[in-house]
């Protein structure tokens, strides 16, 4: 056991006994291709690059399979093949039967979740029970949340009329790949716009099988096309002339880069970006539910979440208990195979974003803060992070003010509710917050304040179709999820 | 410039700029000459200077929590009093306008409509967050609902056709909506801007919500895109060297960038709440429901 819950006189003994046998989900549910191609124009087409690169396990370093690499000509395709099935097809679509198909799509994602579980479990090394319980699910109630929508947009702008945009080119993160594309294609097909969407290269498969679905929801070719590759395939996506959006999910740098390229255009965005969370607990919170709460906040899908509390503001009299009790509970996080459904904590998603958290880990401890990590044992392969938590940080640390991506925790304390709201709000970032208490004009108080575009009290990490989502500041601007979320898809007139 | 009436010498106005409910010159210590078409000379302009700006932003962020802290309801109060007090002072707009080169006609008719621009407005403060929140039927155990809020600070370059009606029309659903503002009037116009302030001045609004300069839109624009204490940038003239300029600037800080150059201030397309919710931010706020034990008690 870790050194420093030997000085605690109530301890728990995670060390002995408590060894649970391996339960890992079979990956005979699931089809992955030796190779796959790109999605254009209802079909899978070589790549005009020629090109292929390899996407592995990150919980194994095992090559999973090769996908292709788009270059400009097949991007120019893509928005082509968006654009003709635009003009012929889409727009002139009556909206009741463009509900249809996205309902179909919905469907489907449903029948075939439990295999989409595994393979983004297997691409993206996040525990199975998150892909099986959180990702899919959602992602399918995404489609069939905003199917709805398609036939009734005239009441979601009070005396205007709408009309889409025309081509959305979409540009999703590694962390919640699935659920990414459906939050990105569900209200842009909804509206009456198409698609031409980029998964990040680490994690296509899934996006990739959602075209396979698409295909066979016999959707009309063109109107969504998926294609893959790196940074250079987006920037081809961004800089296309007959793209009239851009709709990103990714990091604040990448996106101040967008939103300089499309300076000159007409184009319009949606940017979802970093955040730095803070979660905040009073002293008379329920303490132990506050926990649970915190550590879902951080080590959910190890830490890569943009909205992930990463920042803990404990109030004084209530820390030296929340440390020890958080110290407690990391010790009995499951680290590991993620294919395991008693996992917690699965594979960081790459090697790149390995090497970033542990600079961050070295940069904390340089920094003077103090460092307290589970003594989980890791596997030998593959990418693992055990889960960490500093306290001792100083509001000025960078780990306390840049975004790690991964499951580091920066824990200050705080007296009064005005400092802590300040500190809160001291980053450039404003995705999300948390607050903990059982008094409820102080969550009140706490969540009007909070500049963050997602509040959550007594709860955290919260997600679901209906329920707008998006930052203040840096964190981007444009809001996905519910009513609020048709805004960026159309032309209100 | 006006000289004399009868035997009487008239005391000639100067016109300086609005920063934190104050009316300082401008540090710069630099002037322009504003005039009509025919070159006539009306009065000496501050120069506005970057540091002007900054200060402004200053003074806007100081006053933003006040601000949007306050009841909307008391928001509402408060334009209709700058409408009051705009509809009182009539008379001395009318004879700025004329003479910056409108007819008594149509002076009379602009100030008019920015006097009903604001009192529309004025009936927004407390009824447009119904309009666009939502509470959000999630599938969990949770109550969930989602507001606008406003952005912050706002940098505004008014409309540069006009002297009042641009101002007033990007200012209003600002303020309406919480935020705070620094705006750059008119360059060839100010003359109103500078007397609008005076009104807002007197209207109980708080020091520091508007703050207004004069000055060069192409020397302060940038400023108006890149300072990193502001949250969103207007922009209301079609020059597209400027809005590029503006929009590359802007992403420094992940700015909103609102355009108007296609809006026609002086019909009902100049005005709506979609106005107000360009400069809103939408804030989703999340809580468990208990239920604990399948409790059966209800109905």
């Amino acid at each position: 056991m870790a050194k420093a819950s030997k000085k605690n006189t109530i301890k728990l003994k995670f060390d002995s006994a408590r060894k649970l046998a391996p339960a890992p989900e079979s990956k005979a549910g699931a089809k992955i291709d030796p190779q796959y191609d790109l999605f254009i124009n209802g079909k899978f087409e070589k790549p005009t690059s020629k090109k292929y690169f390899a996407s592995i396990n990150p919980a194994t370093e095992e090559k999973l399979s090769m996908i292709a690499e788009a270059n400009q000509a097949d991007v120019n395709k893509a928005v082509k093949a968006a654009r003709g099935a635009y003009d012929k097809n889409w727009k002139k679509m009556p909206p009741a039967e463009r509900a249809k198909y996205i309902y179909r799509i919905a469907r489907m994602v449903q029948e075939r979740a439990r295999e989409f579980a595994i393979i983004e479990t297997l691409d993206g090394g996040k525990p199975i029970r998150e892909s099986r319980d959180f990702d899919v699910p959602t992602a399918a109630n995404h489609f069939f949340y905003y199917a709805g929508w398609a036939d009734k947009l005239e009441y979601a702008f009070p005396n205007r009329t709408t009309s889409p945009l025309g081509v959305a080119g979409q540009i999703i993160p590694w962390n919640f790949p699935l659920l990414m594309a459906a939050w990105k294609i569900a209200p842009a097909l909804a509206c009456g716009n198409t698609v031409v969407l980029k998964p990040a290269e680490n994690t296509s498969l899934t996006a990739l099988k959602l075209a396979e679905i698409i295909q066979e929801a016999d959707l009309p070719p063109g109107v969504v096309n998926i294609i893959t590759g790196a940074g250079s395939t987006g920037a081809a996506i961004v800089n296309h002339p007959d793209v009239n959006k851009i709709a990103f999910t990714g990091s604040t740098d990448v996106g101040k880069i967008i939103q300089r390229a499309i300076a000159g255009t007409d184009k319009k965005a949606t940017l979802e970006l970093g955040g730095k969370a803070a979660n905040i607990i009073f002293d008379d919170a329920p303490l132990d539910q506050a926990v649970e709460g915190v550590i879902n906040g951080i080590f959910f899908n190890q830490g890569h979440v943009c909205c992930a509390g990463s920042r803990l503001y404990v109030q004084e009299s209530v820390f030296k208990e929340v440390v020890r009790k958080l110290k407690d509970r990391l010790e009995t996080l499951i680290v590991g195979d993620p294919m395991d459904k008693n996992t917690d904590i699965g594979a960081i998603n790459s090697r790149e974003q390995l090497n970033i958290i542990n600079n961050y880990i070295k940069i904390g401890q340089k920094e003077g803060a103090e460092m307290y990590q589970s003594s989980a044992d890791l596997p030998k392969k593959g990418f693992y992070c055990r889960p960490t938590i500093f306290t001792n940080v100083a509001q000025s640390n960078r780990i306390a003010q840049e975004e790690i991506f991964g499951p580091v925790l920066a824990i200050q304390s705080f007296r009064t509710d005005d400092e802590v709201i300040e500190k809160a709000n001291n980053t450039p970032y404003g995705l999300s917050a948390g607050v903990w208490t059982d008094k409820g004009s102080k969550i009140f108080n706490l969540t009007t304040k909070l500049r963050a575009g997602v509040i959550w009290a007594n709860t955290f990490n919260k997600f679901d179709p209906t329920s707008p989502f998006g930052g203040y500041k840096e964190s981007g601007y444009g809001r996905e999820g519910g009513l609020h979320g048709l805004n960026t898809y159309v032309n209100v007139v | 410039m006006a000289t004399t009436t009868g035997n009487r010498l008239e005391v000639l106005k100067t016109y300086k700029i609005y920063i934190g409910g104050q009316f300082p010159r401008t540090e710069s210590g630099r002037y322009y000459i504003a005039t009509n078409s025919k070159k006539e000379k009306l009065a000496n302009v501050c120069l506005s200077s970057r540091k002007d700006f900054r200060d402004a932003v200053g003074k806007a962020r100081g006053a933003f929590g006040g601000w949007s802290g306050r009841a909307a309801f008391n928001r509402g109060q408060i334009l209709y009093r700058i409408a009051e007090m705009l509809e009182g002072r009539k008379a001395q707009f009318v004879d700025e306008l004329m003479k910056q080169d409108s007819t008594k006609a149509q002076a009379e008719k602009e100030v008019s409509l920015c006097i009903d621009r604001l009192i529309y407005y004025s009936g927004w403060c407390d009824k447009f967050q119904q309009l666009f929140s939502s509470v959000n039927p999630v599938a969990s155990s949770h109550f969930n609902f989602s507001n606008p809020e406003p952005m912050g600070v706002i940098a505004t370059i008014a409309p540069q056709g006009d002297s009042l009606l641009g101002l007033v029309s990007v200012i209003a659903p600002i303020i309406a909506g919480g935020n705070t503002c620094v705006a750059l009037a008119s360059n060839t116009k100010p003359l109103c801007a500078v007397t609008f302030a005076e009104v807002l001045n007197s209207s109980d609004l708080p020091g520091g919500v508007v703050n207004i300069l004069t000055g060069k839109v192409a020397e302060l624009a940038p400023f108006f895109a890149d300072h990193m204490d502001v949250n969103a940038t207007v922009y209301c003239e079609s020059d597209a060297t400027t809005q590029k300029m503006i929009k590359e600037k802007s992403a420094l800080n992940v700015k909103r960038v609102v355009l108007y150059d296609k809006v026609k201030w002086n019909d009902a397309g100049g005005q709506s709440p979609y106005f107000i919710m360009d400069l809103q931010e939408i804030k989703t706020t999340w809580h468990p429901i208990e239920n604990i034990g399948g409790a059966k008690a209800g109905y």
